[in-house]
C-alpha cells in the first residue's frame, strides 16, 4: 500500500509511545543501572563496571540453564512445527464440523499456565493421574518428580499439548488461503500428494510459518509457570530454564546486580534471534 | 479421495480426544471427593459431588480471586484498543520520521521475558502506590498486549484500501467522526481478534499478576496455591478451581470462533 508521507503520525502514536516508555523504558534503564552496581543496601551502592556481566557469561550456573533452554526450545521447534502443520492438514475445510474443531483446538490456549501445570502434575501422577498410572500399568518404570529423563519428557509433552494448537491454527489459516483453483490444476497435472504439499501448499504456508516460528522461539524461550508448577525445576535442576533461574535469583536471593546483569544479556539474546524473524516477516509482507 | 477424507476424519478426531483427555481428567477429578481420588482410579466420579466447587462459590477470599483476575484482564483490554487502534491506523496509512524504528522497538517489548521486568515493575508500582491493585497489573499487561494489538490491528488496517478514508473527507466527515463511525466498524473482527489476544496473554499470565499484587488484586493462580497445606494438597477443591478458570476462556473462544484462524495469523493471510 502507498503510505502518505505525514509526521502527524506521530500524534496518533503517541499515547502508545507514552505508555510503553512508562512501563518498559523506565523499568529498562533500571535494570541497565543495577547492572552495573554492587548494591548492599539503600544509599550504599558502587560502581562495579562490567563486572556483574563477565562473572555471568562465565557462571556455570547460568551457562548450564542457557543450554538447558536452547535444548528445550529447540525441542519444541523440532516437534511442534511438523506436527501443526500435520494437523492442520487433516483438519476439515468447512461448516460446523470445522468451527467446533477450531474452539477445541484454542482451548489449551487459553487455559491459565500454572493451571496447566496442575492440569499435567495431577496427570502424570503414578499414583491419581491417567497417563502416569497407565505407564506404570505398562511396567514402564515412570517417575517425574525423580527421574531426570521422565521430567524432561513429561515438560516436553506438557508444551507439546499446550502449543501445538497455536501451531496448527495458524498453518490452518494460511492454508485456507489458497485458491480452489491450484488444487484443481494440480489435479490435472496428477500431481502425486507429496508434490502438491511440496509446491502449492508448503510455499503458501512460508509467512504463517515464520509467525509460528517467532512466536514459539519467543514463548518457549521466556517459559516460567508451566515448568515451576509441573517439576519445580527439579530434579535437582534439571528442568531449571533461565527465567526460572532470574526469577529465584531477582526475587528469591534478592541477588541484584547479577539478576540485572543476567537479564540484559537474556533479554539480548531474544531480541537477536527474533530480530531475524522479524525482518524476515516484513520482507515477505513486501514482496506480496 | 473418499479412503483419504475418511482417513483424516480419523486422525483429527483421535488427536482431538487426545488433546481433551488432561482436561477431562481435572473435570473428572473435580466432581470427586478427595477420597475417591486418592483411593482409586475412576473414570467417572462414583460419588459425584458438587462439595468442591460448593467450596469455592462460598468462600470470598476464593472466589474474589475470579473476580480480581477478570477486573485487571478486562481493564487491560480497554486499555491496549484505544491505544493500540490510532497507532495502528497511523502505522499503516502514515509513513514518518523513525516509523520503523518505532514498529520494531514497540515489537520487541512481546519478545522481553516477564522475568526480565519483574523487579523493577515491583519497585515502580509501589513507589507510586499502585502495588496491589488491578491497574497495576493491567498496566503491566499492557507492555506485552500493546505491542501485540498494534501488529494485529495494522494487518487488519492495511486489508481496507485507502479509498475509504479519501471518500470520507470528501464528503466532509472530520477524522475523528470518521474513524469512530466509519472506520471502526470496518475493522470490527479486527478489534475483536486484538481484543481476543489481549485476554488470552492476561487471562493466563501469572507471574507478573502474582509479584505485584498481594491480597486485595490477587489473581486466581495465586489463590490456587493454598491448596497445599500441611495435611497434604486437597485435589478436588484445585480441580474445580482449575476447571473454572478454564470456563472464560471457552466462553471467549465461542464468541470469537469463525475469525479464531485468521485471527491467529495475526490478519496476515
Amino acid at each position: 500500500m502507498n503510505k502518505v508521507a505525514d509526521n502527524r503520525g506521530w500524534l496518533l502514536v503517541l499515547p502508545v509511545f507514552l505508555l510503553v516508555a512508562l512501563s518498559a523504558l523506565i523499568p529498562l534503564m533500571t535494570v541497565v543501572n543495577y547492572s552495573v552496581q554492587d548494591i548492599f543496601g539503600p544509599g550504599s551502592a558502587y560502581f562495579v563496571g562490567t563486572d556483574w556481566f563477565t562473572e555471568v557469561l562465565h557462571s556455570e550456573r547460568l551457562q548450564d540453564s542457557l543450554i538447558r533452554q536452547f535444548l528445550f526450545s529447540g525441542a519444541v521447534l523440532a516437534i511442534e512445527i511438523p506436527l501443526g502443520i500435520g494437523i492442520a492438514l487433516m483438519m476439515p475445510t468447512g461448516g460446523k464440523r470445522a468451527s467446533l474443531v477450531l474452539i477445541l483446538l484454542a482451548i489449551p490456549l487459553l487455559i491459565p499456565w500454572n493451571v496447566v501445570g496442575t492440569i499435567w502434575q495431577i496427570f502424570a501422577r503414578g499414583d491419581i493421574g491417567l497417563f502416569g498410572s497407565a505407564l506404570t500399568g505398562l511396567g514402564i518404570d515412570y517417575n517425574y518428580t525423580r527421574n531426570t529423563g521422565d521430567a524432561w519428557f513429561t515438560v516436553l509433552l506438557m508444551d507439546v499439548w499446550h502449543w501445538t494448537p497455536l501451531v496448527a491454527l495458524l498453518c490452518y489459516s494460511g492454508l485456507r488461503a489458497i485458491p480452489e483453483a491450484f488444487y484443481q490444476a494440480a489435479e490435472i497435472d496428477r500431481a502425486s500428494k507429496w508434490a502438491i504439499f511440496r509446491y502449492i501448499q508448503l510455499p503458501k504456508l512460508q509467512s504463517v510459518l515464520v509467525i509460528a516460528v517467532l512466536l514459539r522461539f519467543m514463548d518457549s524461550f521466556m517459559i516460567y509457570t508451566e515448568p515451576f508448577v509441573l517439576t519445580g525445576g527439579g530434579p535437582g535442576s534439571s528442568t531449571t530454564f533461565l527465567s526460572q533461574t532470574l526469577t529465584t535469583m531477582a526475587i528469591g536471593q534478592f541477588d541484584i546486580g547479577r539478576a540485572a546483569a543476567f537479564s540484559l544479556v537474556y533479554f539480548l539474546i531474544v531480541l537477536a534471534v527474533s530480530w531475524v524473524f522479524f525482518t524476515a516477516i516484513t520482507h515477505m509482507d513486501k514482496q506480496k | 479421495m473418499k479412503q483419504n477424507t475418511k482417513g483424516k476424519a480419523f486422525g483429527i478426531t483421535a488427536y482431538i480426544v487426545i488433546l481433551m483427555l488432561p482436561i477431562y481428567w481435572l473435570l473428572n477429578m473435580s466432581f470427586k471427593t478427595t477420597e475417591e481420588t486418592l483411593g482409586k482410579m475412576t473414570f467417572f466420579p462414583e460419588n459425584f459431588t458438587f462439595a468442591n466447587y460448593a467450596t469455592i462459590f462460598s468462600d470470598p477470599s476464593w472466589f474474589m480471586g475470579y473476580i480480581n483476575s477478570m477486573t485487571y484482564v478486562g481493564m487491560n483490554m480497554v486499555i491496549t484498543l484505544v491505544v493500540a487502534l490510532p497507532a495502528a491506523y497511523a502505522f499503516s496509512r502514515y509513513k514518518f520520521v523513525g516509523d520503523k524504528h518505532l514498529f520494531f522497538w514497540l515489537l520487541s517489548n512481546r519478545m522481553a521475558p516477564p522475568a526480565v521486568f519483574l523487579l523493577p515493575f515491583f519497585q515502580l508500582y509501589s513507589s507510586i502506590g499502585l502495588f496491589d491493585t488491578h491497574v497495576a497489573v493491567a498496566l503491566a499487561h499492557c507492555l506485552f498486549n500493546v505491542p501485540l494489538a498494534v501488529w494485529i490491528l495494522e494487518g487488519f488496517i492495511s486489508g481496507v484500501p485507502k479509498e475509504y478514508d479519501e471518500m470520507a473527507y470528501i464528503d466532509g466527515y472530520s477524522f475523528p467522526k470518521f474513524f469512530l463511525k466509519i472506520f471502526i466498524p470496518m475493522i470490527r473482527s479486527g478489534i475483536g481478534v486484538a481484543a481476543f489476544f489481549a485476554f488470552m496473554f492476561s487471562w493466563v499470565e501469572l507471574l507478573l499478576a502474582r509479584t505485584l499484587t498481594s491480597v486485595d488484586a490477587q489473581p486466581i493462580g495465586a489463590i490456587m496455591t493454598r491448596t497445599v497445606s500441611a495435611s497434604g494438597i486437597d485435589w478436588g477443591v484445585l480441580a474445580a478451581a482449575g476447571c473454572l478458570t478454564i470456563l472464560p476462556g471457552v466462553l471467549v473462544v465461542w464468541f470469537v470462533r469463525n475469525h479464531v484462524a485468521t485471527g491467529f495469523a495475526l490478519g496476515r493471510v
